[in-house]
């Protein structure tokens, strides 16, 4: 069976500044992977080169076999037409730190969107589709507010369910419990906990050890661009190989 | 103040009164509405525009704002007959107010859309939408509601603006209250008068301004 997800010597550099320097991963269907480390160790980084939201200089990512952003025409790496990469984009689904719903739409709007527009459903199969979403993740009854009504907690749940009922292969979660304020990190960790069970793909970034080691099978550890170390969440935590990812999560809230 | 006397000129006047707010109204309408089409071209191109257009673009805008109204209206109408485009009166001062419109509204465009976060365009990407749908459906419509109070403002600047046109021989409100004024000797009524026409029609357009806002407005 082909992977999911396939990263080969991912590169990735600012300028000068070189923040991926060669990192392979590879995930099956069904996965549930925390991307954990200290800030600029490349973790969103590596996320937002999945979907394309940051170009990258060198290697390969692959989902479901299908290379995303790039081509080889006759030897020559080229960047893939923008509506071919916004199909790709598709693929994946992305919840971020900071919500980003649309404030100029309702919670159901916001959802609707890409369903009529990328989906191409009508209002109706959207709508319905909206409400089942919302329903999941505790908001049915407030389809019809705006982000400007939810609480953080509120938009974040909204935001998700925007990203899952695009139906995407894999769900990309960046940091998205950091602008949250402590009473309210627990509904939404909630909701990605739930979607785990359901057999939900999901590729995580995150600073929550606990919830890392709760909800993932498996855990990587970047480290200045490259990956430091990965395994299974019990092992990672508990017997640390490395004494950069020992030192980290000393420092980290696990415990 | 003889208001019996004033106001039997006034009715005696009211034909060129009319026809000048008339002509007032035409340029301005013009003007915004042309000024505001280029403007839009011209806040895409300070934004998304590729660097040679954008630098094009930085220059017009540039030049333009940092021109007196007058001296284009002049320009428009003196200098543009000597390469050839002999634009009448009406035409020429229409064309300056569009041009010095367009410059305004591409600097509101570029600025609403610019304050727009980052994060707006990355999760309509996220989703899968193509750049034309994030700014018809996201960008777009946020970005309106930002240039609404600023456009309203421009507009009623180009009411002002028209005055300059009476330079150039244009009969608009101005001119018109000029010549009654000079026939009647009622300097201070009649200015007042044409004064209280600029006002209401400047007013309404920022109720009508003030209306849209709040009927935009998105709930918190």
């Amino acid at each position: 069976m082909s992977n999911l997800l396939e990263i080969r010597d991912l590169h990735k550099s600012y300028g000068d500044v070189e923040v991926l320097k060669g990192v392979d991963c590879t995930m099956s269907q069904g996965d549930v992977i925390s991307i954990i480390g200290s800030s600029g160790s490349g973790k969103t980084t590596m996320l937002r080169c999945i979907n394309m939201l940051e170009e990258f200089q060198g290697g390969t990512i692959s989902i479901d076999g299908q290379e995303i952003g790039y081509e080889l025409v006759g030897g020559q790496r080229r960047r893939k037409s923008e509506k071919e990469i916004a199909r790709q984009r598709a693929l994946t689904g992305m919840a971020f730190q900071q919500f980003n719903l649309f404030p100029h739409m309702t919670a159901a709007r916001n959802i609707m969107l890409g369903l009529m527009k990328v989906k191409k459903l009508n209002k109706e199969e959207a709508r319905s589709i909206a409400e089942k979403w919302l329903d999941r993740v505790g908001l049915r009854s407030r389809a019809d507010h705006f982000p400007g009504q939810l609480s953080g907690g509120q938009q974040q749940r909204v935001a998700i369910a925007r990203a899952i009922a695009m139906n995407p292969k894999l769900m990309l979660f960046d940091e998205v419990t950091s602008a949250l304020d402590p009473e309210l990190v627990n509904e939404v960790l909630q909701v990605i906990k739930t979607l785990a069970q359901d057999g939900m793909s999901m590729l995580l970034v995150t600073h929550e050890m606990r919830f890392a080691y709760e909800v993932s099978n498996r855990v990587i550890f970047m480290n200045q661009g490259r990956i430091g170390e990965e395994g299974n969440p019990k092992e990672m935590f508990h017997k640390p190989k490395s004494e950069r990812l020992a030192e980290f999560l000393k420092t980290s809230s696990f415990g | 103040m003889d208001i019996a006397h004033f106001l039997e000129i006034l009715w005696l006047a009211r034909i060129p009164i009319l026809k000048g707010l008339g002509v007032t109204i035409s340029i301005s309408l013009l003007a915004i509405c042309c000024g505001t089409i280029l403007g839009v071209f011209v806040g895409l191109a300070l934004t998304y525009g590729v660097r040679p257009l954008r630098w094009l673009v930085r220059g017009y805008t540039d030049f333009i704002r940092g021109t007196p109204v007058l001296v284009l209206v002049l320009a428009s109408y003196y200098v543009l007959g000597t390469i050839g485009l002999d634009l009448g009166p009406f035409q020429a001062g229409v064309l300056a107010l569009a041009v010095f419109c367009s410059s305004h509204v591409g600097e509101i465009v570029r600025g609403a859309l610019q304050s727009i976060p980052k994060g707006q365009t990355e999760a309509a990407k996220a989703v899968g939408l193509t750049f034309p749908q994030t700014f018809a459906y996201v960008l777009g419509p946020q970005a309106l509601r930002q240039i609404l109070p600023a456009w309203v403002n421009t507009a009623a600047e180009m009411v002002k603006a028209s005055t300059l046109l009476s330079i150039i021989g244009v009969a608009e409100l101005l001119l018109r209250t000029q010549e009654i004024i000079s026939r009647a000797f009622m300097s201070l009524e009649f200015y007042l008068f044409a004064g209280l026409l600029y006002f209401t029609i400047n007013y309404a357009i920022e109720r009508f301004g003030r209306y849209v806002e709040r009927k935009t407005a998105i709930p918190s």
